[in-house]
């Protein structure tokens, strides 16, 4: 099969070209940020009055990064660029201390999100005779929305069925024909094993591709979904602070995501000293946004961890590569495609005074999807005797837990003293799912 | 006339009844009615013993986590229809049961209960009226 482009000429454009269009951009996003009052401040105190003062790459380190916690300090409108009128879309995370971040977006945002979305999926070979079922949440998460703006762009027939509810996912995918959908690696293992469940076979479907993101995973469970289903499997890499789906993606070679290199500055670093390193070497990304109008984020440590593969890919594309992401510089944890911080549940947790400070969470699989457990202790003076109050509180803790971290959690109730106590937050998470990071 | 029942927290762990029941056991603490509710991590156990405050003090003392209950204990005929009669005098006076449980030993031709009302003093006194039993906490003692 031969490569397909969205926009040859830019995704082919020649190092030296792509390079001097980055450095051009890099300093009109520069101009944009001095603009919020985030970065009016922050990069005076780094002398970086305007972006002519890069002159060249060498002089992006003069520009101090940019971390999940100062979005949070900057929320609601700290790194708001323009005008609220010309905002048409926010996106936000939710934050591990109860303050989320937010992500603003103008029209002109909104369609240079979908163009590289819309590039994204033409780089695997789709096209408008596709039917594509958008199996990712809908709504303040930007899996869904993002690849569906792009489908549409690119003209495939849109099913917009959101996460959840197998049974009429595999309805959908017989009745319209589904060529295409995008969901987590758990999931798609999941739904292969309602197909029989449901009365189908295979061949009742007409999947050839399927998009996956939101999780770690790794090539062996990519191999596993492709001879299961009999389809190509493609990684898709993004993050709501650089808009989302689209940042990187694979194209048909299926080695490595290429970086939409003309829409974001990729630098890897090492984690500890921050020092940037050399090509080849493993380290944390850091990303800038270079054309974001509303809201501009520069050297954003995405603590993803991965290495930058310069070589040149078969496809014919010219921007770089980076490597499925091999694990994370924090203790964000992913649970069926969702980011949780375990801060988010110890908030939780001391909020409640019927149980004690000492906790674990511990993540395993069920079938093929990731289920978390918190593992709580009850507090003696809380006890009043009476078993239905103990139920009660188990689904008072569910309950709050599923509005913080949007997972339905397992709450067990334990005896004082019975979980270890753990003085560093590692110790806290026990994970026990197999495959999660390794390559 | 409510008797002191013991409920202690325990996580569903191999040993752990046995090392509530060595530690009674071991200090002369004798179980008269018992009973556990469980799911599937935890239960609670619930027991009546001759020496009540004496058994809480223990317990806490080796890191139980224990509380104390007022309940009903009750005689009932041992014989067909015999708790039926007890529930409808509960019923009719429009008192609802928590749980039940029966006593490890019975004395002569009498069943004992132990019961958990939602209004345990209107059940006693309706009991009283229609002449059942009701068991003291030194009558347990003495069992």
């Amino acid at each position: 099969m031969s490569a397909v482009f969205w926009e040859k000429e830019v995704e082919t454009l020649c190092r030296e070209k792509l390079e001097a269009l980055q450095l051009q951009r890099l300093r009109a996003t520069i101009d944009q940020a001095l603009k919020t009052p985030f970065y009016k401040k922050r990069l005076s105190q780094a002398g970086v009055l305007s972006g002519n003062d890069i002159a060249s790459f060498g002089d992006v380190r003069k520009i101090p990064y940019t971390t999940k916690d100062d979005l949070r300090q900057g929320f609601p409108y700290g790194f708001l660029a323009v005008n609220t009128d010309d905002v048409i879309r926010l996106h936000t995370s939710s934050g591990t201390t109860g303050t989320p971040t937010a992500v603003y977006h103008t029209r002109d945002d909104i369609a240079r999100w979908a163009n590289l979305c819309a590039r994204s999926l033409a780089a695997t070979g789709a096209s408008q005779r596709d039917v594509f079922q958008n199996m990712m949440t809908y709504g303040l998460f930007t899996g869904g929305l993002g690849l569906h703006y792009g489908a549409e762009l690119l003209g495939m027939m849109v099913i917009p069925s959101g996460s959840g509810n197998t049974p009429r996912q595999l309805q959908l995918m017989r009745h319209f024909r589904t060529t295409a959908v995008h969901a987590t690696p758990s999931y798609l293992l999941h739904l292969f094993g309602e197909i029989e469940k449901e009365g189908l076979t295979l061949s009742d479907l007409c999947l050839t591709k399927a998009y996956v993101g939101a999780e770690p995973h790794s090539e062996g469970i990519r191999r596993k979904i492709e001879s299961l289903f009999g389809i190509d499997v493609y990684n898709s890499y993004g993050l709501s602070e650089m808009n989302g789906p689209g940042v990187a993606f694979e194209c048909i070679a299926k080695e490595c995501m290429h970086v939409w290199e003309d829409s974001y500055y990729a630098e890897i670093v090492d984690p500890g000293t921050l020092e940037a390193l050399g090509p080849g070497r493993e380290g944390e990304l850091v990303l800038t946004a270079l054309t974001r109008q509303a809201t501009p984020i520069l050297r954003y440590r995405t603590r993803d961890l991965t290495v930058i593969e310069e070589g040149q890919c078969a496809c014919g594309r010219t921007h770089r590569r980076i490597a499925r992401i091999k694990g994370r510089s924090d203790d964000m944890i992913i649970v069926n495609g969702v980011n949780i911080f375990p801060s988010q549940i110890e908030a939780v947790l001391m909020r409640v005074p019927e149980v004690g400070t000492n906790y674990q969470i511990y993540l395993d699989k069920q079938a093929s999807l990731d289920r978390l457990t918190v593992k709580t202790e009850v507090a003696p003076e809380a006890f009043t005797g009476e078993f239905v109050a103990l139920e009660k509180l188990r689904n008072h803790l569910k309950h709050l837990l599923k509005s913080e971290i949007l997972v339905n959690p397992v709450v067990e109730l334990h005896e004082p003293g019975a979980l270890p106590v753990s003085t560093g937050k590692a110790v806290r998470v026990v994970d026990q799912r197999n495959e999660a990071y390794c390559g | 006339m409510k008797i002191m029942q013991i409920s202690i927290f325990l996580e569903n762990r191999k040993g752990r009844l046995h090392e509530v029941t060595s530690l009674l056991g071991n200090n002369k603490i004798n179980i008269r009615a018992l009973n556990i509710a469980e799911t599937g991590d935890f239960g609670v156990m619930r027991l009546v013993v001759d020496k009540p405050q004496e058994a809480l003090a223990l317990l806490k003392s080796k890191n139980f986590v224990a509380s104390t209950t007022d309940i009903v204990a009750i005689e009932v005929a041992d014989k067909p229809g015999g708790l039926a009669e007890v529930l409808k005098t509960i019923t009719d006076n429009n008192v609802n049961i928590e749980y039940m449980y029966g006593f490890v030993e019975k004395r002569s031709d009498q069943a004992l209960l132990v019961f958990r009302f939602d209004n345990a003093d209107n059940a006693v006194a309706a009991l009283k009226q229609n002449g059942i039993k009701i068991v003291t906490e030194s009558e347990i003692k003495s069992l």
